[in-house]
């Protein structure tokens, strides 16, 4: 019996069980997928919105603003990276620059750090900004992070502190009991207390297990990119067009490691997993990028991919507990800013709602630091020279394009939550991410995750347990 | 820092023959560094024949032309470190590298030759829409599953691209018991050697489409079916041509790109053409006493051609060691009409020996009008039967041409 059990272990969810580890609870974090942080988390614009965007009175600008505030400790303490490079919202035209104005208004109320620039002053600074660019409104202290990365800190600190991670596991039926719920799930029953669904483009199907209407239904919209190899920098800040009905529009985003991401387009989905991307939705992240940007050096496109935003019909987020089931509180539609919100959700859910009907009592023995991997390419020369002294594995570079060493590679392994597939190698350390997309360096990255995992090649997969990337032995 | 009289980076086909020609030219102090657990590159996975004909004047397999090198390299007492990667390199000719044994090490030389060979275009690069489930593969990446590891990636393949390498695995997969339903290209003619399209797809019967691309990937998990359209002369899919394919497994043979982050690094000048470093008769790039050769330099047809090149690059560095030429004037080597790339792209003035160039055309052309200029003066013409992009050319700057020049150069092809 659990005291609480979190469906979904994306950014919401894991940040849920890492706050939650740190009281006396016992807790469970249920995904379906056979990773951390797969659905939207894995494939969103990686931004920490200041929160300028959200309107007035919605919980989006509540939890933006908050959320945004508190990234800086939270990475340090969990040690991931985040970035501040800035943000430039740009118009063009008068029109345009009436709703810069809106923007600017709203920043200054939420005392949010904002300048105004030309667009001449603003090309300066950004040579790639498109010429039609006649005002910015340039947000300093926007900051980028790896948004898995977190995640995964996050489910790591929690599962470190007692909580269990249960992946794989579908949520089929819930069930209401006495003092509680039980979770009927491919891997068996689950009981508990209080269920929290984080569930992301699933959060709509969950909630109608437990009730007929939780006054939304979940309808996602699907943001496709190209990714740009770092051996170029396009972009220095993230360039933001005005924003419009569909959302924030197309951005250059310069992420953490130095890569260039473009997108996301908006367009709505039936199914709640189309991550596929599409010629259309490709060409019009072209287009739209035409608008506010130049010079898109599109031979270094080493990707494109989608996710799904599990964007709701309330168009704010839902995050309450649901009246006709108490215990069962919804942390549902969080689109953007959800990333930036995160944080806050947590904070918000245990503080406003669990606190109400819970005994929340911190855990002494709860560390709620993490420390961060070892990274080859952040020490010093001396450093590096001692660690491949004491250990050679991290001598032996395995990816090529980015440089990992096989020592990282493992270390991802057997961490707390670690890697047991070849994307979640991946998404930890990042050995596929450059400019050759893994074509050097899976196979060996394969060999090294059936070697330390003590399986055969055969049984290694891409990503979901389906996936296997080798068909049999050769003869 | 420890100092060599040359540095050569990577131990493939192009190094070890560049390492070679060095020693054999009385510089013994060389170091080769290659990435993988053995020398030989790409060669080692394959396995099949058709190697050496031009050098060895027989056919030999992948590993056994690497074979012949390795062996002549040990015999010239040639050191070349394995399991080592190279992650710096500078215009003052100092290389970082690491490996487990040594950490990182940074060592500077006299010459230093790239010979990085190159990767294969990934999926992303090619926009291919769709999932991303597993069974896509590079067909150089199928081909070392199955030739150094030993599995088969899947039953039922279609192939995209004509490149070589994809074309070997067709046949390598259809001996290997796996069904192989065609080949896409999406221009109209192959990007693979002549001899590769019959041996490998004539000859198993597999279908070769012109002018097709693959359109969408479906399959969560794994593969399980991809949609083939027609294009047009835009290259741009035609509605209504779609043909599907149920298969577990795609290869990507869509093109090779010369390994450039260590050149970039050293801020040498590039060609946009080749995607390889910019280098003059002696095949030094714009950064002085840093040479480039093989598939780093340009994406050759055949071993031989690195072989041959890599060797020229290590006279060339020779020459340049001992300081026989200045860099006075240089005239600019270029591609006109018909032509994709030339190679090398600069002459110095004061160049006293024959130069080969290696080329490509841009299209088919059956009976071919090549021209070679130096400004306005046509140095030489030829006729030549069936050029093809998968081809490469040589053409001659022969010694007494040399002191014809006027101008830059320019080699163009046209139909006769």
């Amino acid at each position: 019996m659990y005291d609480i059990v979190i469906i979904g272990a994306g950014i919401v969810g894991t940040m849920l069980a890492r706050d939650l580890s740190g009281y006396r609870l016992r807790l469970a974090l249920v995904d379906r997928e056979n990773d951390i942080a797969n659905g939207a988390t894995m494939a969103n614009s990686a931004i920490i919105h200041t929160g300028y965007d959200p309107e007035d009175g919605t919980m989006k600008a509540r939890m933006n603003v908050r959320g945004a505030r508190m990234y800086e400790k939270i990475c340090q303490d969990l040690g991931c990276l985040r970035k501040v490079v800035g943000a430039y919202v740009a118009a063009c035209g008068e029109d345009e620059e009436k709703t810069l104005a809106v923007l600017k208004q709203r920043a200054d109320e939420r005392e949010i750090e904002n300048v105004y620039l030309s667009g001449d002053e603003a090309r300066s600074q950004e040579p790639n900004l498109g010429d039609e660019v006649t005002k910015v409104l340039s947000f300093p202290t926007t900051a980028v992070v790896y948004p898995w990365e977190i995640a995964i800190a996050c489910a790591e600190t929690a599962v470190n502190n007692g909580a269990d991670l249960m992946l794989n596991t579908e949520v089929r039926d819930i069930a209401r009991t006495e003092n509680g719920y039980i979770l009927h799930t491919d891997h068996g029953d689950v009981e508990t207390r209080y269920v929290i669904d984080a569930a992301g483009t699933g959060a709509g199907k969950i909630a109608r297990m437990v009730c007929e209407d939780p006054g939304f239904t979940i309808q996602p919209r699907k943001g496709e990119y190209f990714v740009l190899d770092h051996q170029v920098e396009y972009v220095k800040h993230i360039v933001f067009p005005v924003p419009g009905v569909k959302g924030k529009g197309v951005l250059a985003v310069p992420t953490v490691y130095g890569n260039t991401l473009l997108g996301p387009t908006s367009d709505p989905v039936q199914a709640l997993d189309d991550t596929s991307t599409t010629f259309k939705g490709l060409d019009s992240v072209r287009a739209d990028l035409n608008k506010t940007m130049k010079n898109v050096p599109y031979r270094y496109v080493i990707r494109n991919f989608a996710g799904l935003r599990p964007s709701g019909s309330t168009h704010d987020f839902v995050i309450r507990e649901c009246e006709e089931a108490p215990g069962f509180i919804f942390a549902a539609c969080v689109e953007s800013p959800g990333l930036a919100s995160a944080p806050a959700i947590s904070e918000y859910i245990i503080n406003e709602i669990l606190s109400r009907s819970l005994t929340l009592e911190k855990d002494p023995d709860a560390v709620m630091t993490r420390k961060r991997p070892l990274v080859m390419a952040e020490l010093t020369d001396e450093e590096r020279a001692e660690v491949i002294r004491e250990n050679p594995a991290y001598g032996r570079i395995i990816c090529r394009c980015e440089q990992i060493s096989e020592g990282e590679i493992v270390d991802a392994i057997h961490r707390t939550c670690g890697a047991h597939t070849v994307k979640g190698v991946k998404k930890r350390v990042r050995p596929g991410m450059g400019r050759c997309q893994g074509g050097f360096c899976e196979p060996r990255v394969l060999d090294i995750l059936a070697r330390e995992l003590g399986v055969s090649p055969l049984d290694i997969v891409l990503d979901s347990k389906a996936s296997r990337i080798l068909e049999s032995e050769n003869r | 820092m420890r100092h060599y009289q040359a540095v050569i980076i990577g131990g493939g086909s192009a190094g070890l023959s560049a390492a070679v020609t060095l020693k054999e030219n009385g510089i013994e102090d060389i170091l080769v560094l290659e990435k993988d657990a053995e020398a030989g590159g790409i060669l080692q996975q394959c396995i099949h024949n058709g190697f050496g004909l031009q050098t060895f004047k027989e056919q030999l397999s992948g590993p056994a032309y690497a074979e012949r090198f390795i062996r002549k390299a040990e015999e010239l007492n040639v050191s070349v470190l394995c399991g080592t990667m190279v992650t710096g390199l500078n215009d003052r000719r100092e290389v970082t590298y690491v490996n487990p044994e040594e950490g990182y090490v940074t060592v500077s030389a006299d010459v230093v030759i790239l010979a990085v060979g190159c990767y294969e275009r990934s999926r992303g690069a090619v926009e291919i829409p769709g999932e991303r489930p597993a069974g896509i593969y590079t067909a150089g990446q199928a081909q070392r599953y199955l030739n150094i590891d030993g599995y088969l990636t899947g039953k039922n393949v279609f192939i995209l691209g004509s490149g070589d390498i994809g074309l070997i695995m067709a046949r390598r997969m259809t001996l290997e018991g796996a069904k192989v339903y065609g080949v896409a290209e999406l221009m109209p003619y192959s990007n693979g050697l002549p001899r590769n399209i019959k041996q490998c797809l004539e000859d198993f019967g597999i279908p070769l489409y012109l002018s097709h691309t693959v359109t969408h990937v479906y399959g969560k998990d794994r593969l399980e079916r991809i949609e083939v359209s027609k294009v047009g002369k835009d290259l741009k899919p035609i509605p209504g041509t779609e043909m599907y394919f149920d298969v577990d497994t795609l290869l990507l043979s869509v093109g090779l790109i010369p390994e450039n982050h260590l050149a970039d690094e050293a801020g040498i000048l590039m060609d946009v053409r080749t995607k390889g470093p910019v280098v003059d008769d002696n095949y030094m790039t714009s950064v002085p006493g840093i040479f480039a050769c093989g598939n780093g330099l340009h994406v050759h047809d055949l071993v031989d051609f690195v072989t041959l090149e890599a060797a020229r690059s290590a006279l060339g560095a020779v020459r340049w060691l001992k300081g026989t030429q200045t860099a006075d004037k240089v005239y600019k080597a270029s591609a006109g009409q018909g032509v994709s790339y030339v190679v090398p792209g600069r002459i110095n003035a004061s160049c006293d020996h024959r130069v080969d160039f290696f080329f490509r055309v841009r299209q088919n052309f059956e009976t071919a009008q090549i021209t070679m200029k130096s400004g306005d003066k046509v140095l030489r013409t030829l006729k030549k039967k069936k050029l093809m992009p998968s081809v490469m050319e040589q053409l001659p700057l022969t010694e007494k041409m040399l002191g014809e020049l006027e101008g830059d150069i320019t080699i163009e092809v046209t139909e006769a």
